[in-house]
């Protein structure tokens, strides 16, 4: 391992380090526009040089291997200055330079006060410029609707290109022209198609590409941050939401290696505008067909006048994708006080859960795992809409090549090449061409779109046959896409002795079999017709659960709200409150807690910490915040056998539209302008 | 230079034609698997022959769906590299005029004014009737034939605003003039007379030159490794006969006497044969190292050294000319290089005369010492002069110096 001496400290680094690495790691700061940890190695931007003993020019230590650094004449370790008159001037050289064609709108620009221009002008550069001619202008381009460009300010760093080609794995944004007149665009100005576009956003050094809908919004310093967890897919991704007043200002990523590294999903950053529209701010009670606001008293007393009357077998259950641990725990416990067995919170009607113990519903090779995999079996599931972010973490490991990567389910383009292998349950049978019983290390991971149909444990049982399990390895991998949806697995919302099922639940209600339906934030399920029986819906907005609601409670958004969100790969998270619920809605816990007393069967917690005191003595795992806790293999052994015969139908994506996959999504303007967009593409392509 | 745009007006496709599709396709095969995108210059170039020497937005396309790049790679490409237009060009010429600092003081930005007044105002336009176009280059790489200007792929050189028009008007009239100089001249000789080696004696036919002799090259195999550094031996000593396929060109030059460059891989016994000889060898270093060791033993020792030729009688030739050896006994010479005043080149001569040992130099008398010195270009006189003889004597019984720069037999 090569040593060096950072401004006098000497330091060892691993072999290959970049002398940039190197002097961080020393504790020397090193400015830098182009060079990102997580991207190719450009070195255009010049702004991290550095002084290297014996070398006559100052280097640009990103681009610099430590390998590369020849010893002194006796030996001695290679000596590297960060703070040398020479890399001073160095600096202020490189600064103006970005600054001769950079405008001075830092007044109107979004990236004001968050810029990295700005801050390391301020830090490295000089107070005057010598350029006195025309600055360059460049044209603004469109790249789509998330992401506004203002092309005069772009110092040409291709942090974008290299992020949409390297991570996004869609080589559409480039840099057009040479010299003077280099250009960043996307191909005559198309819209970009990747679910992870707005990153750019982020990784712009500059305030060339910003946010659209957070346009002259708000500034970075009137914000409240809030470091909180994601709720629109399964993975978990770690965010800050960033709040002024009682609105969510926009949506961050936060740093987390071993779930989403630092990027987020466009339907994460951008689902903000939907918390703000088409919120239930007050209980509703339908009378003579049509629902009129109510308060919580009128709203708790008819629930409890109906169920009442209403035999417990009459009653059924359906949990939503966005309820959290906490409230699944609480519906659970006062369905079992009221001896409700029907109650479900798999509302797409998938089998997890019914055998094979908590191995059976996780990502058990967790999502580092993917980067040790040698081989990827993808079964009814298309990772880039269904988890964008754990797709990158695929494509990562493709690129590192030697990964066999395998589908079985719809064809679509993963940004990763791949062998199809066929479209329904069928190709399942005959895997000749990718034989995994060879690997160290491979993955099968199956969709929800192989599971939430009636043959789902036949496919689930057939699945686990393939071999993923190995010494040391548990290789069966389950691709959740509703964020509640394990840590309600974890907290047993799943129907009792004798209870139905959400498919049976649903054919029950529909058959008339069924008096009262209580919704807890589920809307993706097809609801019997109005008159037949007695839909009580609480969640957070009105979607299609709150149209067809007799009685509705005003609920929290994932925001509003501190609950445990489990996910796929079963890591327990919190997330923290941003802002207040609006109106009367409150906490989806207390909003139980409250119905319980109504009904007469008081819970037994007056907090939410009373509450989680209670869940973590059922599910001791979800204390232990932000760490997997690794299910048994052994348990999988018990899927074998179940469900019987597989149909022959091909496998569909649980995901219709990538952008409108839960009710908050489908209050966003914003989504549903990138839904129609996408349409309009898919519509253009398929003529 | 300037920002790079397509065109407004778009034809509808591109397509190769059949031709240029079997070059496209053979061009891309030059480059390795995977690596199918580099071809993208070259195809593009042939894209703009075909399709009047400009690149369309359907043209890049097909080139990258032929390539498999993403559009937006061979746009950077087509926009990065000024040699390809993005937009239509004259359909009889388009000039590229250099403007770069010779050309310029040769008058180029009269040519210009030719350009701005006949074609367009502007640079990249096309004239009127569609015919002709311009734009200003850097550098065509002929500043001795300044001005010059580029017009499809040939120059036309050594330009005034009059010849240049006469080279336009050919255009125009479908009769291109000759490529080239435009004032006579031949390619870059010197305009008019010649100002330099003018000197008529230079020419005469009297002027004679002096011939210097370099000596014939050595023939390679005739130098022999010194005895005492003779390069270890490389047929395999286990199994030679299961050796790798022969190869000349790695076979390094061995102490086996039986190596003939003829024979691709020594034969076992032949091996074996040339391990003994070259243990010997090494033996016979070590007594040389120790000189006062009786001579007797070491030459009993060397076989290929029998004393007994030099003993022999020789038969003297009437015109002193030595007992010569068409190649060395034993398929090694002494190294006769050891003799003080000989160097690789003497021996290498001498080895070409035929003289390989020792005892054949020690047997010389005055009439050979004559006969060799005659034939001894270049270096006469050395043979007596350094009295090779007394020092062959010597050497022939056996003594060696204790090491290269040591003590010479003399």
């Amino acid at each position: 391992m090569p040593k060096l001496k950072v401004d006098g400290t000497e330091i060892e680094v691993e072999n290959g380090t970049t002398l940039l690495q190197a002097c961080e790691a020393a504790g020397a700061e090193v400015p830098r526009f182009c060079y990102h940890e997580r991207l190719s190695i450009a070195g255009n931007c010049r702004m991290c040089l550095v002084e290297v003993k014996g070398m006559p020019k100052p280097q640009a230590s990103c681009a610099m291997s430590v390998n590369d650094l020849r010893p002194g004449p006796n030996g001695e370790a290679p000596e590297v200055n960060t703070r040398t008159p020479l890399v001073k001037k160095a600096r202020e050289g490189v600064m103006e330079f970005l600054l001769i064609n950079h405008p001075l709108d830092c007044p109107i620009c979004d990236q004001g006060g968050e810029c990295d221009l700005q801050d390391q002008a301020m830090a490295y550069g000089i107070d005057k410029n010598r350029f006195a001619e025309n600055k360059r202008a460049v044209e603004d381009k469109y790249i789509g609707p998330l992401v506004k460009t203002s092309m005069n300010r772009c110092i040409q760093c291709t942090r974008c290109v290299r992020f949409t080609t390297e991570v996004g794995g869609v080589e559409e944004l480039g840099a057009i022209g040479r010299g003077e007149d280099m250009e960043i665009t996307s191909y005559l100005e198309r819209a970009m198609t990747s679910e992870l576009q707005a990153n750019i956003i982020d990784l712009c050094p500059v305030g060339a590409l910003t946010s659209q809908p957070y346009e002259f919004k708000a500034r970075p310093w009137e914000l409240t941050k809030t470091e909180t967890i994601d709720a629109m897919d399964a993975v978990g991704s770690n965010i800050r939401v960033d709040s002024r007043g009682r609105e969510v200002m926009r949506i961050l990523p936060r740093t987390h290696e071993d779930v989403n590294e630092e990027w987020i999903s466009d339907k994460t950053r951008f689902v903000w505008d939907g918390l703000r529209t088409q919120r239930l701010d007050r209980p509703y009670i339908r009378e003579i067909g049509k629902l009129r606001a109510a308060n919580w008293k009128e709203a708790f007393l008819r629930v409890a006048q109906k169920l009442k009357g209403t035999a417990p077998e009459r009653v059924g259950i359906i949990l939503g994708d966005l309820v959290g641990a906490e409230e699944a725990f609480s519906i659970k416990q006062l369905a079992d006080a009221l001896g409700i067995a029907s109650i479900d919170c798999r509302q797409d009607g998938t089998p997890l859960g019914n055998a094979g113990g908590r191995a059976g519903y996780l990502f058990n090779s967790t999502i580092t795992g993917i980067e040790e995999a040698d081989a990827i079996l993808l079964i009814g599931t298309n990772p880039r809409l269904e988890a964008p972010v754990l797709n990158a973490r695929i494509r990562k490991r493709w690129l590192k090549g030697n990964l066999p990567v395998g589908l079985v389910g719809e064809k679509a383009d993963l940004t990763y090449s791949y062998k199809y292998l066929g479209a329904g349950p069928d190709s399942l049978a005959r895997l000749k061409d990718f034989d995994l019983s060879q690997k160290q290390k491979p993955m099968v991971i199956i969709g929800q779109g192989a599971l939430a149909r009636p043959d789902g444990a036949a496919v689930l049982a057939a699945a686990q046959s393939l071999g993923g399990v190995k010494d040391g390895w548990n290789g069966f991998n389950i691709l959740h896409t509703a964020a509640g949806r394990v840590g309600a697995l974890d907290a047993g919302a799943l129907p009792g002795a004798g209870g139905r099922s959400t498919r049976d639940i649903l054919s029950a209600a529909k058959a008339g079999d069924l008096d009262i339906l209580f919704l807890l934030g589920a809307d993706e399920v097809e609801l019997p017709p109005q008159g037949t029986c007695f839909v009580v819906y609480q969640g957070s907005h009105g979607d299609v659960g709150a149209h067809r609601a007799d009685v509705i409670l005003p609920g929290a958004a994932y925001t509003e709200k501190s609950v445990t969100y489990v996910n796929t790969e079963g890591r327990p998270q919190m997330t923290r409150r941003a802002t207040f619920p609006p109106g009367e809605a409150r906490e989806d816990w207390a909003i139980l807690r409250a119905l319980s007393e109504a009904l007469g069967a008081t819970q037994p917690w007056n907090s939410l910490a009373e509450l989680r005191k209670a869940m973590y003595e059922k599910a001791p795992h979800l204390a232990r915040l932000d760490q997997v806790a690794r299910a048994d293999a052994a348990d999988l052994a018990a899927l074998a056998g179940q469900g019987g015969q597989m149909s022959g139908d091909a496998f569909a994506s649980p995901i219709g539209d990538f952008y409108l996959t839960n009710p908050i999504a489908r209050a966003s303007r914003i989504m549903g302008e990138c839904s129609a967009l996408r349409n309009g593409a898919r519509l253009e392509a398929a003529e | 230079m300037s920002v790079r745009r397509l065109d407004p007006v778009q034809p509808e496709s591109f397509a190769f034609t059949k031709a240029n599709l079997a070059w496209a396709k053979e061009t891309i095969q030059k480059y390795p698997e995977g690596k199918q995108a580099s071809a993208v210059i070259p195809i593009l170039w042939r894209v703009q022959e075909q399709n009047d020497g400009w690149v369309s937005k359907p043209a890049m396309e097909y080139v990258a769906d032929m390539l498999g790049m993403s559009f937006i790679r061979v746009y950077e490409v087509a926009t990065f590299y000024t040699m390809f237009q993005l937009s239509p060009v004259g359909k009889k010429a388009h000039v590229q005029l250099c403007g770069t600092t010779p050309c310029m003081l040769r008058g180029a930005e009269d040519l210009k004014k030719v350009c701005q007044r006949r074609i367009h105002p502007e640079p990249h336009h096309v004239s009127a009737d569609g015919n002709f176009s311009w734009e200003e280059v850097e550098c065509l790489g002929a500043c001795v034939n300044a001005p010059m200007v580029l017009i499809w792929s040939d120059t036309y050189e050594d330009l005034t605003p009059e010849s240049f028009e006469k080279v336009l008007d050919g255009f125009a009239n479908d009769r291109p003039v000759k490529p080239g100089p435009q004032n006579g001249r031949q390619f870059s000789a010197p305009e008019g007379e010649l100002t330099s080696l003018t000197d008529k004696s230079l020419y005469s036919k009297d002027r004679t030159f002096q011939r210097i002799e370099m000596p014939p090259p050595a023939p390679p195999a005739a130098a022999a490794p010194p005895a005492a550094a003779a390069p270890p031996p490389v047929a395999p000593p286990k199994a030679p006969a299961a050796a790798a396929p022969p190869s000349n060109a790695a076979k390094p030059v061995t102490a086996a006497p039986e190596t003939a460059p003829a024979v691709k891989s020594p034969s076992p016994v032949k091996t074996a044969e040339a391990q003994m000889a070259l243990a010997k060898a090494e033996q016979k270093a070590e007594a040389t190292a120790t000189p006062e060791k009786a001579p007797s033993r070491v030459a009993a020792s060397k076989p290929e050294e029998k004393p007994v030729a030099a003993k022999a009688p020789v038969a003297k030739s009437p015109d002193g000319k030595p007992e010569l050896l068409k190649k060395p006994r034993s398929g090694r010479g002494d190294d006769l290089k050891l003799i003080w005043g000989v160097g690789p080149k003497l021996e290498s001569m001498l080895n070409t005369m035929g003289v390989w040992h020792f005892d054949q130099i020690a047997s010389w008398g005055k009439a050979e010492i004559k006969w060799v010195d005659e034939r001894l270009e270049g270096f006469k006189g050395r043979a007596e002069r350094d009295e090779w003889v007394k020092q062959a004597k010597k050497l022939a019984k056996g003594w060696r110096p204790d090491n290269a720069v040591g003590e010479k037999p003399k």
